[in-house]
This record gives structure tokens, sequence and C-alpha cells, in this order.
């Protein structure tokens, strides 16, 4: 059991199903979902997280406000962080990446890439 | 002593050292031709020797038996080396399978949540979303349209968009054009090629007919998608058929749904009216 707690951040419950599903072929993973970037942030604060994955288009707060507050977090300084979006262009990556997002997968949902990029993240 | 025994005496000195040089030169004339012997010898001790190898590796059983077993060890290691590479391309294809089995188990996860999405819910707009959050999220398409029929009419009329505003949408005759063509025969349209394709609301690129059985109630229209996709893949034409049929039933049943909740709401009220 790698015992890592992930936290996915998503607006539509169908996409958050499906990540959380693809998510929970990692043995030892326990997952919780957020709503939103609020939501999310409220989590976060709430318990300890070692991975999070988040959408960037969401009411309330978007994926990259929450990218940016969640690195302003002494406690989260070093957290890995994949964004899952539709966005893709490249000015839109290197925002992204900029503040502070580890990696950027773009969407339609490829369920092998984000586990392949979790495994790598999390070294399991 | 007298100039005379001098001179003998010196002769004699000369003679003694010509004596002694004469016996160096015969001396040194042997050791040349000792040499000469021996190198010969040596020659010929080569040759012998060179003569005898070569018999006993060439006719000896002991190198007849190493022979035989140097080339059973070349055949097994040439067998070894074929399995080897039967094994290897076995790994290969176990490794293909693999990735295959994974893209494959990946799909119909993803199918299965979005079959058991669209039935979580019999409100008729939460039906659309979801089929909105699908066609996006799974299929990758930026602009689109969900046209439901109106029995009445006859006209496919706009329910839903994405990337176009609803109001931009137009209303379709069955049977008239790529989409009204479309709902009629039953059968998805997938354009040809998207090259130099400009979005046109009458020509899409993908129309999905929305069938309960042989009965169509609608239509998805795709009019372009995101710019990281570039094509379609077989989870898309697997997900076309998912949505044709699935989301056909999600939204007749929650239609039906609403109609029947709102009708009853009206009988309840007729109800209250009476008996008050």
């Amino acid at each position: 059991m790698t015992g890592y707690k992930v936290l996915v951040v998503e607006d539509s419950p169908t996409m958050r199903q499906l990540i959380v599903f693809a998510l929970k072929r990692i043995r030892g993973f326990q997952i919780v979902e957020a709503n939103d970037g609020v939501d999310g942030l409220k989590k976060l604060s709430a318990e300890k997280f070692d991975l999070i994955l988040t959408d960037i288009n969401m009411p309330i707060m978007d994926g990259l406000k929450l990218v940016s507050m969640v690195r302003n977090d002494p406690n989260y300084k070093e957290t890995p962080i994949i964004v899952i979006t539709t966005e893709g262009a490249i000015e839109d990556r290197e925002r992204a990446l900029a503040l502070g997002a580890n990696e950027y997968i773009t969407k339609p949902i490829q369920t092998m890439k984000i586990l392949e990029t979790v495994k790598k993240l999390m070294s399991v | 002593m007298s100039h005379h025994d001098e001179e003998n005496s010196a002769a004699g000195r000369a003679d003694e050292f010509l004596q002694v040089f004469k016996k160096g030169a015969e001396f040194t004339q042997d050791l040349l031709k000792e040499n000469e012997r021996l190198r010969f010898r040596v020659v010929k001790l080569e040759e012998t020797l060179k003569e005898k190898g070569h018999d006993v590796v060439t006719d000896g059983p002991e190198a007849l038996e190493l022979k035989k077993k140097i080339l059973e060890l070349e055949q097994e290691k040439e067998e070894i080396l074929g399995q080897i590479k039967v094994v290897e391309e076995e790994n290969q294809n176990f490794a293909n399978r693999y990735v295959e089995i994974e893209e494959e188990n990946n799909m119909l996860a993803n199918l299965y949540i979005a079959s058991y999405q669209l039935h979580s819910t019999l409100d008729f707009k939460e039906v659309l979303k979801i089929i909105q959050e699908i066609v996006i999220n799974l299929i990758g398409a930026e602009e689109f349209g969900v046209l439901l029929l109106d029995e009445k009419t006859n006209l496919l009329e706009p329910v839903a968009s994405e990337g176009i505003e609803i109001s931009a949408l137009p209303s379709i005759a069955v049977g008239s054009g790529i989409i009204g063509e479309s709902v009629g025969s039953g059968e998805n349209y997938f354009i040809e090629s998207m090259q130099g394709y400009e979005r046109d609301l009458h020509k899409p690129i993908v129309c999905i007919p929305l069938k309960i059985k042989e009965h169509v109630i609608g239509v998805i229209s795709i009019y372009n998608l995101f710019e990281q996709k570039d094509e379609f893949t077989n989870v898309d034409y697997e997900l076309f058929t998912l949505l044709a049929g699935h989301a056909a039933t999600a939204v007749f049943s929650s239609r039906m749904y609403s109609d029947s909740e709102r009708k009853l709401s009206t009988i309840q009220g007729f109800i209250d009216l009476l008996t008050k």
C-alpha cells in the first residue's frame, strides 16, 4: 500500500468519475473529489494531499487560480499538480506550468496518459 | 742484451701473436659453421614439428571427437539463438497485446461511466448536460449542437449547443441536407476530409442520429474539434454508437418523465380545485 492521498478537482461529475475510476486502479490511492477551485482549496486545507489533479475551466474558481494559490501555500510547495483541460493552446500550457503545475494533459480524456503521468510523478 | 737478441725476441712475439690470431680465426670459422648447422637444424625441426602437428589435428581420434563436439555446440548455439528470437517476438506480441487490452479496458470503463451517467437522472436538462460533457470531454468536440425531432412539425429543433449560440443553429427538416439525411437514414455521417473545412451550420463534420432501435428522436451535429484533436479514434466511433443508443433513451425517458410530471401536477391542480 502506497497510501497516497489524491485530490481530484473537476466540475463535471462525469469527468470526475472517469478520472477517479482510472486512479482507483493504482493500489493504495485514497481519492477525494472537489467540484471547483474553492471546494478544492477547502479540502486542501482540511487535510494533506500528496497529488492534485485539476481541470482549468470551472465555475467560482478556475484551475489556474487554484494552482497559483496552492503553490503559495508552504504545505504544498512540492506537491505534484496535474492539469487536465480542454485548452490545447501552447500559451495555456506554458501559463499553467509557469504557475506551478507539473504536468499538463489535454482532453479528450486519455486514461492511459493520465495513469502514466501519475505513476511517473508519484514513482509508483 | 745485444741488438741482434732484441730483434730475435720481437720476431718471436710477432710469431706468437700470429699463431694466436690464426687460432682465433679458425675458432671463429668453426663457430660460424656450427651456427650455420644449428640454424639448419632448427629449420628442419620446425618443419618436422609443423608436419607432425598437422597430422595430429587432422587425423587423431581426439581431434575428430573435438571437431564433432564443436559442430554439435555450434548447432545448439544456433537453436538457442533461434529460440531467443522466438521468445523475443512472443514478448513483443504480449507487450503489444497488453497495451491493446489496457486501451480496451480504458475504453470500456469510459463507455460504462458515460452510459451510467446518462441513465443516472430523469432530469431532461441534466441529461442534455451529460451528453454535452461526453461530447466535449470524451470525443473532443469544441463546437456542436443537439437537435431533437418535433414529431408534429417533423423538424429538428436545437435544444443544446457548445461553442455556438443556440439561437444560431437552424431548424432542419428531416431528409433535408446532410443533417436531415442522416436523421432520415438513421446512419452516422462523417466528413471525408477535414482539410480546408469551414464551419457551415448546415454541413457538420459529424452527424450522430439519436436512435431508439430504428426510431430516430434527434441528432448531434459536430462542427469543430479541439485543436489538439486532429482525427477520430476507435474509441470515438464506439462512443458515437453508444451515444446514438443510450443518449436517445436517456433523452426520451427524461422527456417522458418531465411531461408526465407536468401532466401529473396539472391533474393534481384540477383535483385540488375540485375537492376544495
